[in-house]
């Protein structure tokens, strides 16, 4: 059994199998286990109370288990997965490549962030939410010294209030949703009091700091010389300037859903998170035997929800291998998953994900790896009739460069159903092609014949 | 539904069939152009990009120097250059042997013109220093090149569908019946064609279009192993090939090294994807012929699907058994740069304006 990601999911679902006995594989890509949102530097500074704020219980059990999993299981971290195709995963670690065997699967890859485009948000300065919280959680830096929060989703007030909190100059924190929907969102939030306790308090953290919140606001421009210098938002339909170093801007989150996608699992469209997703039963089983899913590879829910879908997904690995498993387990994290999914539903009513804005300019790059401009997009679009986002791939090279359109997908897509004035589920998706990450060419060279 | 009448159906959108398509309708031909997915999304859009004359056999070279003289003109016929630039073509030889080999293709093709010289391996890594040290010499044909598959196969089916043919996306044929010498086609959803010729360029899917009409034609399905590296700082402007095949590349404008070599698997549902085996020899060969590439990283990898038969030439022909019922398919990986050639031909063809140079060897009844 072999579980990609040693975020919460990972780290959970091969808590559970060794519990009964089994001893997985677990690859990750990062030097420790926690994932993303635990991630653990190099160095430890300061108390994790500092580093994770409300979540350092969370984040010491993470570990903990963590530390457990890299003692008793086939640990390889700073491994990726490079390819994937039945029973076989392609390997690399510091530039070697090697192949590994497998009959059950869980992929638990994460996510990361959603990113758009808007005028100058390739300018220096210009920081997506989850690497200013990278910066943070593994580097120990404060990204400034003078940083202005934008964006959508609530991981823009747990990032201030960490900036805020460890010493950073922050400016003034843009929501892109309104008081209205996120007061609607509010009965659903009820269900997990507690957290919905911890956002309110950053919120009211923050203000009692005198930094700014401002909501129904959207980033206009980027504006500086050789790097980001002052921010133009659009704030209740005015326009207001602030000026800053550094702006650290969220479009939501998006899955990690290669390997899904290699391994030929059935995708869906989501509404609520303007992607497609790969289908999951309940306990996280794929359309594919032997591949489970679990965390927010495979739909953006959270932590919380991450652990208890990885121990689920485990479970079911187990009793798919006919291993008797503890059904009132089974049952109690239905419960809570039920649970959570509704506090879900709450956050994405109060945290609606912003499309691409259709005021973003013919001259915004798009695709950075390639430099190719919304204004080409569109071009191509309406001269070949294009409904298709592999099309659009193939006639202008959005989403062939080094990041494989794993950062301008969303946007190339939010563009196209834009501009053709479709729905963004009827325009596909970007096949999925090994690498999942550029791969040394010589390495492929030193691999056994 | 009523059925779409036209003189000429064409069953496949890519390169082939989109020329001929465009040159049907220059000659006032009736013409739909039947594409069961995208046009020139298949191999006329995935493949290499090599557009090459060194190394066809001779019956070859009458379509490729027609095609010739079509690549210069695509802005004017298409719409677009589809980044197409007479770059130069070295066939890299890595023996003596295989050098003699060259010299003697060299001599054999005279009559055509191709401009082919012969570099010894000193000359070779003088003029081109970015090669690895271990090659014997090569042939350099100075006005071959490359172009951009991506662009120019859709662009051939755009232009087809500027000058009046009907092009049918999505419309996957069911069935196919002859009734009172004609063609009728059967979409699945529902489309009906009638044609009194029908042109199968059907590309891998050929023969079994060919078998719809019990014309059965030993054609072999591959699938190619490319890749892509990052963009590289300029090594090399020509397109380079191997004696014996099993590796080719290019570097493009924006740096990135585009090669191929060696084959792949197919998947469920008519995709394909790269071999495990090709690949570890693309990372072996890569880096010894261009060795800037050992610090390269590959950021995709790819396959396509082509058909293959063992003589490596396409068949372009009538059908034996079914009237009017014209064949152009199995280009053997070579299929690329003779595409347009084969369009004008066809129509040709079909209008009795001419035939194929050598159309012996072409001939779908070549097998007995």
């Amino acid at each position: 059994m072999v579980i990609v990601g040693a975020g919460p999911a990972g780290v959970r679902a091969a808590q559970t199998l060794l519990r009964y006995g089994v001893r997985p594989t677990v690859i990750d890509e990062a030097p420790l286990p926690g994932g993303q949102i635990y991630r653990q530097g190099a160095i430890a500074r300061g108390s994790a109370r500092e580093r994770y704020g409300f979540e350092w219980r969370k984040a010491r059990s993470i570990h903990a288990a963590g530390a457990e999993l890299a003692a008793q299981a086939d640990y390889r971290p700073c491994t990726a997965v490079w390819n994937a195709s039945p029973g076989l995963l392609d390997l690399v670690r510091e530039g070697e490549i090697d192949t590994l065997p497998y009959t059950h699967l869980l992929l638990a890859t994460g996510a990361t962030d959603r990113v758009l485009p808007f005028a100058g948000w390739t300018l220096p300065g210009v920081y997506s939410l989850g690497g200013a919280q990278i910066a943070l959680k593994g580097q120990h830096c404060l990204l400034g010294p003078r940083i202005l929060f934008a964006g959508s989703g609530p991981l823009l007030y747990l990032v201030a209030y960490q900036y805020a909190r460890a010493g950073g100059r922050v400016q003034a924190v843009l929501d892109y949703g309104s008081r209205a929907s996120q007061a609607k969102a509010l009965p659903a939030l009820m269900n997990q009091a507690g957290t919905l306790a911890k956002g309110l308090y950053y919120l009211g953290w923050l203000r009692a700091r005198g930094i700014p919140v401002f909501h129904a606001a959207r980033i206009d421009a980027a504006l500086g010389a050789g790097r980001v210098e002052t921010v133009r938002a659009i704030v209740e339909g005015a326009a207001v300037e602030f000026a800053c170093d550094v702006l650290a801007v969220g479009h939501g989150l998006r899955s990690e859903t290669q390997l899904a996608d290699l391994l030929d699992c059935a995708f869906d469209f989501d509404d609520a998170q303007r992607a497609w997703l790969p289908r999951r039963d309940a306990e996280g089983r794929s359309t594919v035997a032997g591949v489970y899913l679990a965390g927010d590879g495979a739909g953006i829910a959270g932590a919380a929800f991450a652990e208890l879908a990885g121990e689920r997904a485990a479970l079911a690995m187990l009793t798919d291998h006919g291993i008797a498993v503890d059904g009132a387990r089974v049952r109690a994290l239905a419960r809570h998953q039920r649970s959570l999914a509704r506090f879900r539903q709450g956050l994405d009513r109060a945290f609606a994900l912003p499309p691409a804005e259709a005021s973003c300019g013919d001259e915004v790059i798009v695709c950075r790896c390639e430099e190719i401009r919304a204004g080409a997009l569109r071009a191509a679009a309406r001269q070949y009739d294009i409904d298709d986002l592999n099309r659009l791939k193939a006639l202008t090279r959005i989403g062939m460069g080094l990041c494989q359109g794993r950062m301008c997908q969303a946007g190339a897509a939010e563009l196209l159903a834009c501009c053709r004035e479709v729905p963004l589920s009827k325009i596909g998706r970007l096949r999925g092609q090994a690498p999942v990450k550029p791969l040394a060419l010589a390495s492929l060279g030193e691999a056994a014949p | 539904m009523n059925a779409l009448h036209v003189e000429v159906a064409i069953l496949g959108g890519g390169l082939v069939g989109a020329s001929a398509a465009l040159a049907l309708r220059r000659a006032g031909v009736a013409t739909a152009l039947i594409e069961r997915g995208q046009c020139g999304a298949r191999a006329s859009g995935v493949n290499f990009g090599g557009v090459r004359r060194q190394g066809r056999s001779p019956e070859q070279l009458h379509l490729a120097q027609r095609a010739h003289g079509i690549w210069a003109r695509l802005p004017e016929i298409i719409g677009t250059e589809g980044e197409y630039v007479r770059s130069g073509h070295l066939k890299l030889a890595r023996s003596q042997a295989d050098l003699e080999k060259l010299a003697a293709y060299r001599d054999k093709v005279r009559d055509f013109d191709l401009g082919l010289e012969i570099i010894d391996g000193a000359s070779l890594r003088r003029r081109f220093p970015a090669l690895g040290s271990d090659i014997a010499g090569g042939s350099l044909c100075p006005e071959d090149g490359q172009a951009n598959p991506r662009l120019v196969a859709p662009a051939f089916a755009r232009a087809a569908a500027h000058a009046g043919a009907h092009v049918l996306e999505n419309c996957a044929i069911q069935h196919a019946d002859t009734q009172g010498g004609d063609f009728l086609l059967s979409a699945a959803d529902g489309r009906r064609i009638r044609s009194e010729i029908l042109i199968n360029a059907a590309g891998a899917w050929g023969a079994a279009v060919a078998a719809w009409f019990s014309d059965h034609l030993p054609l072999q399905v591959k699938y190619p192993t490319m890749l892509v590296t990052e963009p590289l700082t300029p090594q090399i402007g020509v397109s380079l090939g191997v004696e014996g095949g099993g590796f080719y590349a290019r570097q493009v404008a924006r740096g990135n090294v585009v090669m191929g070599g060696g084959y792949g698997v197919a998947l469920p549902g008519d995709r394909s994807r790269p071999g495990r085996a090709a690949l570890s020899e693309l990372g072996r060969t890569a880096p010894a012929v261009l060795p800037a590439l050992a610090c390269a990283s590959v950021i995709r990898c790819w396959s396509g699907i082509e058909g293959y038969f063992a003589d490596k030439n396409p068949v372009i022909g009538f059908s034996r058994n079914v009237p009017r019922l014209l064949h152009a398919f199995g280009f053997s990986g070579g299929g690329f740069q003779i595409a347009p050639a084969v369009g004008e031909a066809l129509a040709d063809m079909v209008t009795g304006r001419g035939g194929l140079a050598m159309a012996e060897r072409f001939c779908p009844g070549r097998w007995g």
